[in-house]
């Protein structure tokens, strides 16, 4: 219980830290960029909707700081994010919420399957020191981690989409076709998201693989694991029951850790492609000084991160019981 | 007079170490091809960089050993051009990394008490606000970042990992003997620190510093890739924005973008083997392991 109050009160703090540092950076630039912003909308967009906006960027208000980061802080506890100005006059809520199945498609899909498929191979490389995957897989993936996600994503397209013509390359379904929810429609998608996806698995693969392996090697040295040899266990048996179990607890930590990389990654890959999920959007937004929707991104994408953490935490706690007991 | 000593040791045992792990030379050799490159870029660019006056979109051949940009430049001597930027970005961000990160994990784990809960909670929520994101977000409002702006971000969101890694290690060491008996000879905290706490810790704080030059290329290679870099600069990243902004992969100049990722990914390779031969120096059970060792039991 102690646990578990100390991870939600982490998880406060630095959500409360993230909404703070939103609220700051505007008001640190030089210039005050969101004035300039303001100034080329003055006339195009009604008066209360200028005012929304003047109350969330600290302009033209006779407000304290204090108190416009009270207000500031109520409108995002109220998901209050103002209007978007990439997608006038939608509300900023209604722009992600249309990019949102996107990315958790794509990215969640991506990251769980490379979670999974990585820590699988890295046990059984450290299970076989020495062997032909212990030998090949370390440096093949340290070199493959080192690239730069979206020049793989290029790479793919070159390849896959322009010189074999396997995969369509941009977008996440064929512009002509309609929507529905037809197997014609769903493969569409599905085909869309093939090159995107295997960017994102085989780059953030190598982490896991490695992180596994070395946890791995530590585990199989414990007296217990020496001691199901020594009972006769089938390997099978000790690998997966024994030890892999066990070196998984830190790789989950790992995983919420990591997940922010993941991210970073992901977002320059929907760049690559056009993929029409949050990082694609918040590039957008970048480009047409969409200071709202800018900041809205940023906040959910923080969030994001924040409660996979929380619940790997979590995870992690009920699998593991030394964590509880421990402060 | 200890602290010079243990310093002119180094070099000895880093050239025997290099030898013994093929890893580590492979990452030392680019490393050091790169850094060529980057004190003498003239010396291997047959062209101008910037000049726009050869034929556009030439193909493969001994003049344009990469071929041509559809601007009419020379993509070879872009390639080369291009390699101080990120080498510097990696060296400088990743020096300031480690700097904040030695002074912050140690501090936090010699001093304990309220200035490690402080400085931990610090460090984690540094750690765990997703930094591209926030780069983003910030030079979004600048709309561009010259080279000392993105160094700025680079190392105010890429320090905490570091300094995470370090204060365990620092905690783990606090409490050993040498250490407790020189603070019993009355040694002061900076001796205990700079001589006692910090030469063990050395290929950790170098793994680190590999980590933050590696952090720092991508990232810096990613802003200038999606045009929030300065347009002009000579990076790999900027010529990857060019060549997407005018479709090379579309219109048959696939060397025009895959040159310039090909060299960050040497740069980032560079950086990540020599990163894992540090790691298997700071922990020895990682060590490559001959076949004639394992166990036949799976």
């Amino acid at each position: 219980m102690r646990f578990l109050a100390r991870r939600l009160g982490f998880l406060l703090i630095a959500l409360w830290a993230a909404m703070t540092v939103n609220f700051l950076i505007p008001r640190l630039m030089p210039g005050n960029p969101a004035e300039a912003m303001m100034g080329r909308l003055r006339g195009h967009i009604n008066p209360a909707s200028l005012k929304a906006l003047e109350v969330a960027f600290g302009i033209n208000t006779h407000q304290s700081l204090i108190s416009s980061y009270f207000a500031y802080l109520n409108n995002c506890v109220h998901l209050n994010f103002g209007i978007s100005l990439l997608d006038f006059p939608e509300p900023v809520s209604h722009v992600i919420a249309q990019a949102l199945p996107w990315s958790l498609g794509l990215v969640g899909v991506s990251t769980i399957l490379g979670f999974l498929i990585g820590t699988m191979l890295g046990a059984v490389a450290a299970w076989r020191r020495g062997g032909a995957l212990d030998s090949v897989l370390p440096p093949v993936f340290i070199v493959i981690s080192a690239f730069p996600y979206f020049f793989l994503g290029l790479l793919f397209i070159w390849f896959f989409g322009l010189t074999l013509g396997w995969f369509p390359i941009l977008g996440g379904y064929t512009e002509t076709a309609t929507p529905s929810l037809t197997l014609g429609f769903i493969w569409n998608i599905i085909d869309h998201s093939i090159l995107p996806a295997f960017t994102i698995l085989i780059t953030s693969i190598g982490g896991w693989i490695l992180t596994m392996r070395n946890n791995m090697i530590t585990v199989v040295a414990e007296d217990y694991v020496k001691m199901g040899r020594a009972k006769g266990l089938k390997p099978r048996r000790i690998l997966w029951q024994y030890a892999g179990r066990n070196a998984l607890l830190p790789n989950l930590t790992g995983f919420a850790m990591s997940l922010g990389f993941v991210i970073s990654g992901a977002i320059l890959v929907e760049y690559v492609f056009n993929y029409p999920g949050l990082g694609f959007l918040l590039l957008q937004a970048v480009e047409n000084e969409d200071f709202p929707l800018m900041q809205a991104l940023f906040l959910l994408i923080t969030v994001a991160v924040l409660v996979a953490i929380f619940i790997a935490d979590i995870a992690t706690s009920l699998l593991d019981p030394r964590t509880r007991t421990t402060s | 007079m200890r602290a010079l000593r243990v310093l002119l040791h180094v070099p000895g045992r880093v050239f025997r170490f290099m030898r013994r792990d093929k890893k580590a030379a492979t990452g030392a050799i680019i490393l050091f091809v790169l850094l060529v490159l980057t004190a003498f870029p003239t010396w291997f660019t047959p062209h101008d960089p910037a000049a726009e006056i050869y034929t556009p979109g030439a193909a493969v051949s001994w003049s344009h050993l990469l071929g041509t940009t559809s601007f009419g430049q020379d993509v070879f001597s872009q390639v080369i051009a291009g390699t101080r930027q990120s080498v510097m970005i990696a060296l400088i961000v990743g020096f300031f990394c480690t700097v904040i990160s030695v002074i912050v994990g140690i501090s936090a784990a010699y001093m304990g008490g309220i200035v490690d809960d402080g400085l931990s909670l610090l460090t984690d929520v540094v750690l765990v606000i997703p930094t591209f994101p926030l780069i983003i977000v910030i030079v979004g409002y600048l709309k561009s970042a010259g080279f000392w702006l993105m160094v700025f971000v680079l190392v105010f969101t890429g320090w905490s990992y570091g300094a995470r890694q370090l204060r365990v290690q620092a905690l783990s060491l606090r409490n050993r003997d040498y250490l407790l008996a020189a603070k019993a000879r009355g040694e002061s905290s900076w001796y205990v620190i700079t001589v006692e706490l910090i030469p063990p810790m050395t290929s950790l704080i170098v793994a680190n510093f590999l980590g933050a030059a590696l952090y720092a290329v991508l990232a810096s290679a990613g802003l200038q890739f999606v045009g929030l870099g300065n347009l002009n600069a000579e990076s790999w990243g900027t010529m990857l924005y060019w060549a997407q902004n005018n479709e090379a992969l579309q219109t048959g100049l696939p060397l025009w973008a895959l040159a310039p990722g090909v060299a960050i990914a040497i740069l980032g390779s560079g950086l990540a083997l020599l990163n894992y031969a540090f790691d298997e120096v700071a922990n020895p059970a990682l060590r490559p392991v001959r076949a004639m060792k394992k166990r036949r039991v799976a």
